[in-house]
């Protein structure tokens, strides 16, 4: 399939229509996803913006904002003989004692996959209890929901830990020192919930909130209709990934959602605790929450070690560089802070493309 | 360096297109990024035929795309460009 979206041309104009809208102040530009992180850094977006805008992640990487209690939970479960499966992407994650890397060095069965259904596949081909790490958000945890009502092995369980963005836009938005004046929501995440959970936020907080895609384009059409919100006083919740979001998200995957699920308080790592942020099972699919079933308690784990300044990097208060421990004391080899970690986890991607991404 | 590999193919958050080649039930085969592939329907609202174009996340469809969606898409970048060259050229005026 032959999309024009990285086109020069249609670049350009997008720019320069940004730069005739944008306010002469700084700017603050949150977005919350972690792709849209790379496709930034990756194109030199900002490179091609003027300076006053500011553009940074917030809590757009489940990696980064999942809690140390619950890896802490897992490593239990994996002690006491269960299959723990999970996405790539967490099994650096540092726990309170250690990662599930480490655990699996020292002969625990860990094993990474790429989607739930393998998880449920390896539980099948077991006598062994098999445990899903559910991390992730609104795109990943239909297929949990799917692979539930689909009658799985009875030795196949999930560890809940799934979030949801615009409670966490929310959080942002109430903190004092947090001067957002605009955000781009995920793209993918919409293409499940759709523009609407967007409208109360943007109005109660007056505050553009748009949609973006993944594709330069994309992401400077975002930014355009932002400016364009801003320089006309209109505030609101827009779609500008049309391709790929439907206003009212997709109904299928959203009824699988409330079906399996429901929502709970949930702890964000560099966070605390936001309030109906999170999704665990509801009573009807209980009997699958690995919680229950192997009787453990989450139990508070040890958030950022000293001096990390992930809570103000994941809450857009800070950038990576203004870290002293940035490329000193933590590298993505040796990675000190959680948002070091993720492959998309801000304090990562600086670091690849060269401390501050202005390519 | 094989860590970062690992991940990239692996990306939680992503959805990428593909081309549906085949359907069977609630399964279709698809092919992403020249890798066939075999993806679960049930998150999606809409039937699928052969030919059409899926977002694919970790082995589900999440939403049905058309090249023809695409393509209006381009041209809404074209008329917010227009429309703002119009409103320059009217306050100029
Ligand atoms: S590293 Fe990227 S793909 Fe993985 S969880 Fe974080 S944002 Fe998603
Ligand atoms: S550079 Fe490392 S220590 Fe500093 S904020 Fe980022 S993850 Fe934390």
């Amino acid at each position: 399939m032959k999309f024009k979206f990285k086109d020069r041309e249609r670049a350009d104009e997008l720019v320069q229509l940004i730069n005739r809208r944008v306010p002469d102040r700084r700017i603050k530009i949150v977005h919350v996803c972690g792709t849209h992180e790379v496709a930034i850094t990756e194109n030199g977006l900002r490179s091609l913006l003027p300076d006053r805008i500011d553009i940074r992640e917030g809590p757009g990487c489940p990696v980064c904002v999942t809690p140390t209690s619950d890896l802490d939970a897992a490593l239990k479960l994996a002690e006491r003989g269960a299959i723990i499966t999970a996405f790539g992407d967490m099994m650096n994650v540092p726990g309170t004692a250690k990662s599930l890397n480490e655990l699996k060095s020292e002969g625990a069965d860990v094993r990474l996959v790429y989607s739930v259904s393998e998880g449920a596949k390896i539980a099948e081909n077991t006598e062994k209890q098999v445990v899903f790490l559910g991390v992730g958000f609104e795109t990943t945890t239909p297929m949990t929901a799917a692979i539930l009502k689909d009658d799985p092995p009875e030795n196949f369980s999930i560890l809940p830990s799934n979030k949801l963005i615009p409670p966490a836009m929310k959080s942002l938005l109430e903190l004092p020192d947090n001067d957002i004046d605009g955000f781009i929501a995920p793209g993918h995440v919409s293409t499940i919930i759709g523009v609407r959970p967007y409208e109360s936020l943007a109005e109660e907080y007056g505050v553009p909130i748009v949609v973006g895609g993944f594709e330069p384009l994309d992401i400077l059409y975002a930014l355009a209709l932002i400016m364009n919100q801003i320089s006309n006083s209109d505030p609101k919740a827009e779609n500008g990934y049309n391709r790929a979001v439907d206003y009212e998200g997709n109904p299928k995957s959203k009824k699988l959602i409330k079906e399996v699920f429901k929502e709970t308080d949930a702890t964000w790592r560099g966070i605390g605790t936001i309030p109906n942020s999170g999704l665990t099972l509801n009573r009807n699919y209980e009997e699958w929450n690995a919680l229950n079933r192997f009787e453990v308690e989450p139990e508070e784990g040890i958030e950022e070690p000293p001096n990390c300044l992930c809570p103000q990097v994941i809450t857009a208060r800070a950038t990576p560089g203004e870290c002293e421990l940035f490329k000193e004391k933590c590298t993505p080899s040796s990675p000190y802070g959680p948002c070091m970690v993720g492959e998309e986890a801000m304090c990562n991607i600086w670091y690849r493309y060269g401390g501050r991404p202005k390519l | 360096m094989k860590q970062e590999r690992e991940v990239i193919l692996n990306p939680m958050c992503l959805a990428i297109p593909g081309e549906v080649l085949a359907v069977e039930d609630e399964r279709a085969t698809v092919d992403v990024g020249g890798v066939e592939q075999e993806v679960r329907l049930d998150t999606l609202s809409e039937d699928v035929a052969e030919g059409d174009y899926l977002l694919v996340h970790t082995g589900f469809a999440i939403q049905k795309l058309s090249p023809e969606e695409a393509q209006e898409t381009l041209s809404l970048f074209d008329e917010l460009i227009e429309t703002n060259k119009q409103l320059e050229e009217e306050r100029e005026v």
